[in-house]
């Protein structure tokens, strides 16, 4: 039953008749006999991928050195593979364990290990206190997380759903982003408000949102999304020892993914952008999931003679203009791809910002390819066309390049 | 005066799965040494008797002005049973006074044009926050609402940071950042001041868990409570009752302080609230709830002192509804046209400073001189603390983007590689971010 995929782009490459009978609807995806088994580190073929610079060690350097450590990550030990909600669940054991003012709070985190096992172990080990089973009241408890946050604790609030995290817009917009400011910087506010979003499989319209075009307008939250267990691991350790208020967003289909990630410990800028694949003729911009359908594009397109420069923004909010802008400036070309609706999205505001900042670089406008304006259908078919696919990305640069 | 708060006796909580059933991945009842959650009877209700009212919580629930009331007719001959020393009485009615003047002040500097946008005003209510807040020590939390100067004050907030604050200059309590409804002290351990009714409730439900947790999880010797003041039309709100719930069922160190005046704005709570004994919701979720007449503030007191060291003593959270009236309109661009002026004549013959004096006079604890001298000492207060917010400045424009961030690397990175917050621009004011 389990189909295995080698190479990238695991997500959308299941063949239509299998994928959605394999996939009954469970929010727990068992470890044994997992669906997508993505090994991300082995890429040949579309030329080796720097890691994100600087990313063995604890960033202190805003600007970015030159790329030189690629080889050090896989190479100095040879770390140990896992599952992205493991890495999960592994940075945020670390930072459990580093500091005991951190706890955790959400539906089901504690004795049930969380609805995607991120949360696993972690309530025998510290506790009911220390991993709190909330009722189901997310407006309170995330207002009640911020409470806490304010008086000298660092929680880490968890949304079933992403979705759910609409009931906590009132707390989220009104005192995380706020609470600072109007108090006149008296009291910080150092939560994580993480939890599953995106369009999953056939989860029905109110189960696949993407909630980072409603924040990302709200002052005072940082906000990243997190799409390879390495990135998972070191953004979430990066979002804990944050003294801002940080909005982690994960997706529910990229839970599964196995990567080999360093023993040591790493934390990750939640400023930076992540270069997945250098190139001259065209930056692709994209973020979570749709990484993978664009790394899936990118293989057709080298295989077509195109050279395509992927970046993973990984911060939604701020933007990293910086590498961005170093790539706008070689290539003259921009595609974003990414999963958020059309209208009032983080592609909406990349544009903008893109075209604010670099306006000059550009040779041709800059294509936004996003989901569609649609409650996601629950049809398989309808979900499909309803989010970006390799093939249309492909499309796209294409006629980018022309 | 402690049995009007004992709740339902702790009874062993029913097995969840039959003996024959597999046992449970996760048991429990047996792998933490305290049961997080609720130990009252799931199921209790005998239905032989169908004209009972609901027989299975037993909290006893008395309303405390009757039991005060009681114990009062039975003292008030003798003097050793006073309710407050000389000292206590002198410190209440000070910030009594304190509260009152300042809020009238508030007025006037509002209709001269010093201060603008909404401001509320607590004339009338002072006996509520006076009787709670002079029971705290400094560790201890207060959260409010838009109604927030007089709890600010109680708490410590020296009045100048106060008014300097409503003027909006740069030496107010939140820089100016702020206004009249966002009080912040984070000295005094003041957190909020929210716009949004219900907002603050869950805010002050986590510092009561984060006193909960120094305790149990960091070892630390805590014994912190937190008020949460809100008033008759946040009763009406999801956000209370799902802070009820949390409080009682993790038994929060959290006194739930209801400021029943009797109107939302312009909604009265006759016709907002299906139930209108709001001090009732607390059984409901399990925990005491309280009437208390708020006009008076030695029974305030009273019912404020069982509830406070019932927190700290880690029995959990109580409701106490004080009925209490506010003077003014809801706020000062209020018309109040609506409500009856027999009602305000009927609340203003129980002005709580002018009770407190007659107990003070009754009960030869101070002179009226001295009490004349007190109210001589807040006026100059008052009068200073306008004269300061005056004469400070106003925020220059390089506050603008100081406190957004705690860590100001939040606003990002910029094309040209630095953080945007390393731009000179940035500590003027004027860089884009």
């Amino acid at each position: 039953m389990a189909a295995i995929f080698q190479g990238i782009g695991a997500a959308a490459a299941l063949p239509s008749t299998e994928k959605f009978h394999s996939q009954s609807r469970r929010f727990v995806s068992a470890r044994k006999g997992s669906l997508f088994v993505v090994r991300s580190d082995g890429r040949p073929s579309l030329g080796s991928s720097p890691r994100s610079r600087g990313a063995q060690h604890l960033i202190t350097n805003a600007v970015a050195a030159k790329a030189d450590a690629s080889a050090t990550s896989t190479a100095s030990k040879p770390g140990h593979e896992l599952l992205l909600f493991e890495a999960l669940r592994e940075g945020l054991e670390e930072e459990m364990d580093r500091d005991p003012r951190v706890c955790v709070m959400g539906e089901d985190v504690g004795h049930y290990g969380g609805s995607y096992k991120v949360t696993k172990g972690l309530a025998t080990k510290y506790g009911d206190l220390r991993v709190l089973d909330t009722p189901i009241a997310e407006n309170s408890f995330t207002g009640m997380g911020i409470g806490a946050a304010m008086t000298g604790l660092r929680p880490i609030i968890e949304g079933m759903n992403m979705g759910f995290l609409l009931l906590a817009f009132n707390q989220i917009s009104n005192n995380c982003g706020m609470l600072h400011y109007t108090s006149g910087g008296q009291f910080k506010i150092p939560v994580v408000i993480r939890g599953p979003g995106g369009v999953g499989r056939q989860l029905g319209a109110e189960h696949s949102q993407r909630l980072e075009s409603y924040f990302q307008s709200i002052p005072g939250i940082q906000m990243v999304a997190c799409s390879t267990p390495y990135n998972a691991k070191g953004l979430m350790k990066a979002a804990i020892r944050s003294e801002n208020p940080v909005i982690l967003f994960e997706h529910v289909l990229l839970y599964n993914l196995k990567e080999r990630i360093p023993d040591e410990e790493y934390v990750l800028s939640l400023e930076e952008a992540e270069m997945v694949r250098p190139g001259e003729h065209v930056t692709i911009l994209t973020y979570s999931r749709m990484r993978y359908h664009v790394m899936q594009a990118a293989k057709t397109l080298v295989n077509k003679g195109y050279d395509p420069e992927v970046i993973d923004i990984r911060s939604l909010k701020p933007f990293d203009l910086y590498t961005i802008g170093n790539s706008v400036k070689k290539t003259h070309r921009v595609l974003i791809v990414e999963e958020c609706m059309r209208t009032g999205g983080i592609g909406a505001s990349l544009t903008a910002a893109i075209t604010e900042n670099f306006i000059d670089y550009l040779d041709a406008p800059i294509v936004c390819l996003s989901s569609q304006d649609v409650p996601t259908p629950y049809a398989g078919t309808l979900e499909e066309w309803t989010v970006v696919q390799p093939a249309q990305i492909v499309t796209a640069v294409e006629q980018l390049c022309q | 005066m402690a049995s009007s708060f004992l709740s339902s006796g702790i009874i062993q909580p029913l097995p969840l799965r039959s003996p024959d059933k597999p046992q449970p991945l996760f048991d429990h009842l047996k792998a933490t040494s305290t049961f997080l959650g609720s130990t009252s009877k799931i199921r209790s209700v005998s239905l032989s008797k169908p004209n009972l009212p609901n027989p299975h919580r037993r909290s006893t629930v008395v309303a405390v002005s009757d039991v005060l009331k009681e114990k009062k007719t039975k003292s008030a001959a003798s003097s050793s049973h006073l309710l407050i020393t000389r000292e206590e009485g002198l410190e209440l009615y000070e910030d009594m006074v304190l509260g009152r003047a300042f809020e009238d002040m508030c007025a006037q500097m509002y209709y001269r044009g010093k201060m603008f946008g909404f401001v509320h005003l607590y004339n009338g209510q002072e006996a509520v926050s006076t009787g709670f807040i002079k029971l705290l020590k400094k560790e201890d939390c207060v959260v409010s609402t838009y109604r927030d100067h007089v709890h600010a004050l109680s708490k410590g907030v020296p009045a100048r940071a106060v008014m300097s604050e409503l003027f909006g200059k740069a030496t107010g309590c939140c820089r100016g950042q702020g206004g009249s409804m966002h009080m912040f002290s984070k000295e005094h351990n003041v957190l909020g001041g929210f716009a949004f009714i219900g907002e603050g409730i869950p805010v002050a439900t986590g510092a009561a868990f984060t006193s909960k947790y120094k305790r149990e999880v960091l070892k630390e010797d805590c014994d912190e409570v937190t008020l949460a003041f809100f008033g008759d039309g946040t009763c009406n709100n999801g956000q209370f009752f799902e802070c009820l719930n949390m409080a009682a069922l993790w038994k929060l160190p959290i006194v739930f302080v209801v400021e029943n005046n009797l109107w939302a704005i312009g909604m009265s709570h006759l016709r907002a609230t299906s139930d209108p004994e709001i001090w009732k919701k607390g059984p409901a979720f399990g925990m005491p709830g309280v009437h208390v007449d708020g006009m008076d503030v030695l029974k305030v007191r009273e019912v404020a002192k069982e509830a406070i060291q019932r927190a700290r003593r880690g029995e959990g959270p109580t409701l106490v509804e004080c009925e209490t009236y506010r003077f003014r309109g809801h706020s000062l661009a209020d018309p109040d046209e609506l409500r009856d002026p027999a009602e305000k004549a009927h609340y203003a013959a129980r002005d709580p400073i002018t009770a407190l004096k007659k107990y003070i006079f009754d009960n030869k604890l101070a002179s009226e001189a001295e009490l004349k001298a007190i109210e001589k000492k807040i006026d100059e207060v008052v009068e200073e603390s306008v004269e300061f917010a005056d004469a400070s400045p106003p925020p220059p424009r390089s506050q603008l983007l100081e406190n957004v961030f705690a860590d100001p690397k939040g606003f990002g990175i910029g094309p040209d590689g630095s953080y945007r917050c390393e731009d000179p621009k940035f500590t003027e004011g004027t860089a884009h971010v």
